[in-house]
């Protein structure tokens, strides 16, 4: 059962702010601002306003100190567990430690999604600085390299091993950084930036002793990760999860890493970023970052029931699959989407839930043209001539693309769309082939089982089932 | 109905002590030593100036195209490795019928080599002095001309599952966990539940880490869990000794096929062992300290008993404790072989004392998040050639710990059931147990 639902997202924190964005079709995506972006091919994304969420707020107060050793990943996680507590209604340890906790603390599981952490670069380069070889200092890249112009990614590569090699002396002096340098890290540097400690400062927080994972497969994550808490709890290792992932790639070197990877749309500063992204559309040019993700609290139904708990729907599903990927490391997967169609028939299987009972699909929706195409064949593969039929609920025009927290959103917004028998609006796609995921309005409309389905960079797949309860 | 049982049908992996079970395992008998001075660069000045390296290993012999795999990193290397082996020894290869959509992955994998020079030089090139901060421009501009597409994708951390997938056509559930040192014992453990739910026929599993990069040795030596007998490394890595002072950084991969038992017996595979139980918990206490009463290990360890319907407290009808050896994480840190001891004292009362426990990190440093893929391994061949590993440089008893840790030389002993532990950073504490196939 999902009890609880903590999405956090550029709109805010939990599910209220998250809905309503969908609903009336808004987007958060504009021009980059913590950073100037103007280096970048894509300079826009989803940024949360810092008026809009402190980590301090949300921690008990003999925890703030730790929040100094929260990368932003962490924070987002911590955010999202305690919007995702307080929507289920639980006590935790955070919530009130004098209480006994809904969740025994040996019966609460968390798995949380996360991605490559990226080193603050203000802070590293602040440590770099001071061990850097004089003579290295303001090296420009060699004229011959500069001249060149790359028509493909390895003639790219090519010109770039060639410039580094012109510049053999390294940037660092080793021999300062090991006795010296690198003393102005903090001590705790290096747990800033260790994928699991989402999950750790969340299982601390909330006092989950369960069983805890972090699952680092891109976008798939938060997917995959609510597939492990359901065959934790199916399994009777845990009665209930706080379950789901969180990103913030919206820093330089996840911004120079998805465009490597082709992920993002050309958009410089001029264009109006609202527009950008349109899933499924001819047009589609590539996505756009956001930060956030979401954690859900999954239950056992008979722990939600004993304790008289609302439920927005029921987890009846779960699959996982790999796609082929000719490229190896999934930056391009298959077109025809046939492992993403496979993890759909394999949940719906799971579900004991045919195809014709289907009333709308979450899909990942990145428009990224490949990835857009896979999807969209597997839906076609699934779904014959009821494809036109189905409603697609799409959400990366609104929240851009929050990687390894990507997946949690769709999730709770099919668990929203189930709870309010209510479709959101969706923006910006004129002319999707073949399927039903045009810009329109919200409307209500009868829905009894939602569809979510991932895709992530280096091709790991889930889909998920949800009913209404 | 009930639950299939799940076997062990191929292992494999690559460690500082070399490339393949049979060198590794008799190197092990041995009491061989891989720890050695860092050479992948200058840490000559660093607090702590050695580790374990992975040495001559060269993936292209394990792949049917190394040019598919030209920028895999070394992680991935020695994935692609250790799994080749695996594959092999499960005799994979020859099973024509094989649906690969009913083969999965489930890897703790690290992620990949920061290329540290090209990194250091792009944010050096783009400090603002007089903002005492980074400058985007500046910072793009350089990232665009040091930084390649091609190592910046393999950095993250699902890339090892992505390249064994391809080279193997894996269409079944594919995942990726990190949780830091417990990371390859949780996967295995959750990639049995996969077998079991009937989800896949087999699991590719285990793990692959290095860290032995410049920043991956300066966390480690900020933290200050190194240990920093520079002068003595070949002795620095004494788990449960009283002088232990940290562990010793390791590299590499441990990889196993995992598979219902019908479906190995059904293509004529032999089944190396069998997984019986399987136990994930987290501490929830400190992201530094581990729970002084080891609360999280003692329940790990107490939950994979009870799924392998194994009382800790009983003797088997040969008298000997349900557990005849216990691969210990054994970091070599104060903390973690104090609690670790403890952990099985609370579990085991009586019987602690007569269950061998010993930790092979002694040997070859901490593969981190590859150190329970290669411990599980170590399990099986203990039981298939009854030889405990020993723990080398224990000489220096410790009052405290007073549990049987073989010291410092290989012994034989009859071994059936094992219990493999792994405690990570974080909180994360994960056990499995394996025991000999009948």
């Amino acid at each position: 059962m999902i009890t609880g639902l903590g999405p956090i997202t550029a709109f805010g924190v939990g599910i209220g702010p998250l809905w309503t964005a969908l609903c009336e079709g808004r987007s958060a995506i504009r021009r980059i601002s913590r950073f100037d972006p103007s280096g970048f091919p894509c300079q826009i994304a989803a940024e949360m306003p810092d008026e809009l969420f402190d980590v301090k707020s949300v921690v008990p107060k003999s925890y703030r100190k730790a929040t100094k050793v929260m990368a932003r990943d962490i924070e987002l996680a911590v955010g999202a567990a305690a919007a995702a507590v307080a929507d289920a209604k639980l006590i935790t340890k955070a919530v009130d430690p004098e209480k006994p906790p809904t969740i025994p603390a040996a019966r609460f599981g968390c798995h949380v999604g996360a991605g490559l952490i990226a080193a603050d670069v203000d802070e590293l380069t602040a440590a770099l600085v001071t061990s850097r070889q004089l003579s290295a200092v303001g090296s420009r890249l060699s004229a011959a390299a500069e001249g060149a112009v790359a028509t493909s990614l390895s003639d790219e590569d090519d010109l770039r091993a060639e410039s580094r090699k012109l510049k053999a002396e390294s940037a660092v002096d080793l021999s300062h950084w090991g006795h010296t340098g690198m003393n102005n890290l903090t001590p705790l540097w290096l747990l800033k930036y260790l994928p699991n400690m989402l999950a750790c400062h969340v299982t601390i927080i909330h006092d989950c002793q369960g069983p805890s994972n972090t699952i680092t497969c891109a976008e798939a994550s938060a997917a995959l990760s609510v597939g492990e808490s359901m065959r934790v709890i199916e399994r009777g290792a845990a009665d209930a999860c706080l379950s789901g992932g969180a990103e913030f790639k919206i820093n330089p070197m996840g911004l120079l890493r998805q465009v490597y990877a082709r992920r993002l749309a050309e958009a410089d500063g001029e264009v109006d970023g609202v527009s950008v992204v349109r899933p499924f559309d001819p047009e589609a040019r590539g996505s756009v970052l956001g930060e956030g993700g979401g954690i859900l609290v999954l239950e056992a139904k008979e722990t939600a029931q004993a304790r008289g708990a609302e439920w927005y729907g029921e987890l009846i599903g779960f699959a996982a699959t790999q796609s082929f990927c000719p490229d190896v490391v999934g930056v391009t997967i298959e077109e025809d989407g046939q492992a993403i169609a496979d993890a759909m028939e394999a949940a719906l299987d799971a579900a004991k839930v045919k195809r014709e009972q289907i009333d709308a699909i979450a899909p990942f929706g990145s428009s990224i043209a490949e990835i857009d195409r896979a999807e969209a064949s597997a839906i076609k593969r699934v779904f014959g001539n009821r494809t036109k039929d189905v409603p697609l609920i799409t959400t990366v025009p609104n929240v851009g693309n929050c990687c390894a927290g990507a997946s949690a959103i769709p999730i709770a917004a099919a668990a929203m769309a189930l709870k309010t028998q209510t479709l959101p609006a969706r923006m910006n796609t004129a002319n999707a082939d073949g399927l039903n995921a045009n810009a329109t309005e919200s409307r209500k409309a009868e829905l009894r089982h939602v569809l979510v389905v991932s895709a992530g960079m280096g091709g790991q797949n889930a889909a998920l089932v949800l009913k209404r309860s | 109905m009930s639950e299939p049982r799940i076997v062990i049908t191929g292992m494999g992996w690559v460690t500082p002590l070399g490339h393949d079970l049979a060198t590794v395992w008799s190197r092990m008998m041995h009491g061989t030593c891989g720890m050695a001075r860092i050479d992948r660069f200058d840490a000559g000045t660093f607090p702590t100036t050695f580790a374990a390296q992975v040495r001559h290993f060269d993936f292209t012999k394990y792949v049917d195209d190394p040019s598919a795999h030209a920028h895999a990193g070394l992680n991935t290397q020695f994935a692609l490795g250790a799994a080749r082996q695996a594959w092999e020894q499960a005799c994979l290869g020859s099973a024509n019928e094989l649906n690969k959509k009913r083969i999965g992955i489930y890897l703790g994998a690290g992620e990949g080599v920061l290329d540290f020079d090209t990194y250091a030089r792009t944010n050096i090139a783009g400090w603002d002095e007089q903002a005492n901060r980074v400058d985007g421009v500046k910072w793009a501009e350089a990232a665009f001309e040091y930084m390649t597409p091609q190592h910046e994708v393999e950095q993250e951390a699902n890339m090892p599952v992505s390249h064994i997938a391809f080279e193997y056509g894996i269409r079944g559930p594919a995942y990726n966990c990190l949780t830091a040192c417990a990371a390859s014992t949780q996967a295995i453990g959750e990639a049995v539940s996969i077998l079991r739910r009937g989800e896949a026929d087999v699991m590719i599993s285990g793990g692959t880490h290095t860290m032995l990069h410049v920043l991956g040795v300066t966390g480690f030596n900020r933290l200050t869990a190194l240990s920093r007998r520079n002068d003595d490394f070949m002795h620095a890595s004494r788990p449960f000794d009283r002088t232990r002072d940290g562990f010793v950084m390791g590299e590499g991969a441990g990889i196993v096929v995992l598979e219902t038992l019908d479906h190995a017996l059904a293509r004529g595979a032999k089944p190396q062992a069998e997984v019986l139980g399987y136990g994930s918990t987290a501490d929830a206490f400190r992201i530094t300290d581990m729970e002084p009463e080891a609360r999280g290990p003692a329940n790990a360890i107490r939950a994979a008993l009870e799924e392998a319907k194994i009382d800790p407290l009983s003797k088997d009808d040969r008298g000997r404790p349900p557990v005849q050896y216990i691969s210990a994480h054994g970091t070599g840190t104060k903390e973690n072989d104090s609690l670790e001891t403890l952990a099985v004292k609370t579990v085991f009362g009586e019987n602690a004392k007569s269950i061998p426990m010993s930790s092979i990190k002694g040997m070859m440093g901490h593969l981190i998040a590859a150190a329970g893929g290669v411990e599980l391994i170590t399990c099986v061949l203990t039981i298939q050639n009854g030889m405990l590993p020993p723990t080398i440089n224990l000489q220096n008893p410790d009052p405290e710990l007073d549990l049987d840790y073989v010291a410092n030389e290989a012994r034989a002993a009859a071994v059936d059931t094992c219990l493999s532990n792994s405690f990570g950073f974080g909180g994360q504490n994960d056990a499995l147990v394996v025991r000999r196939y009948v």
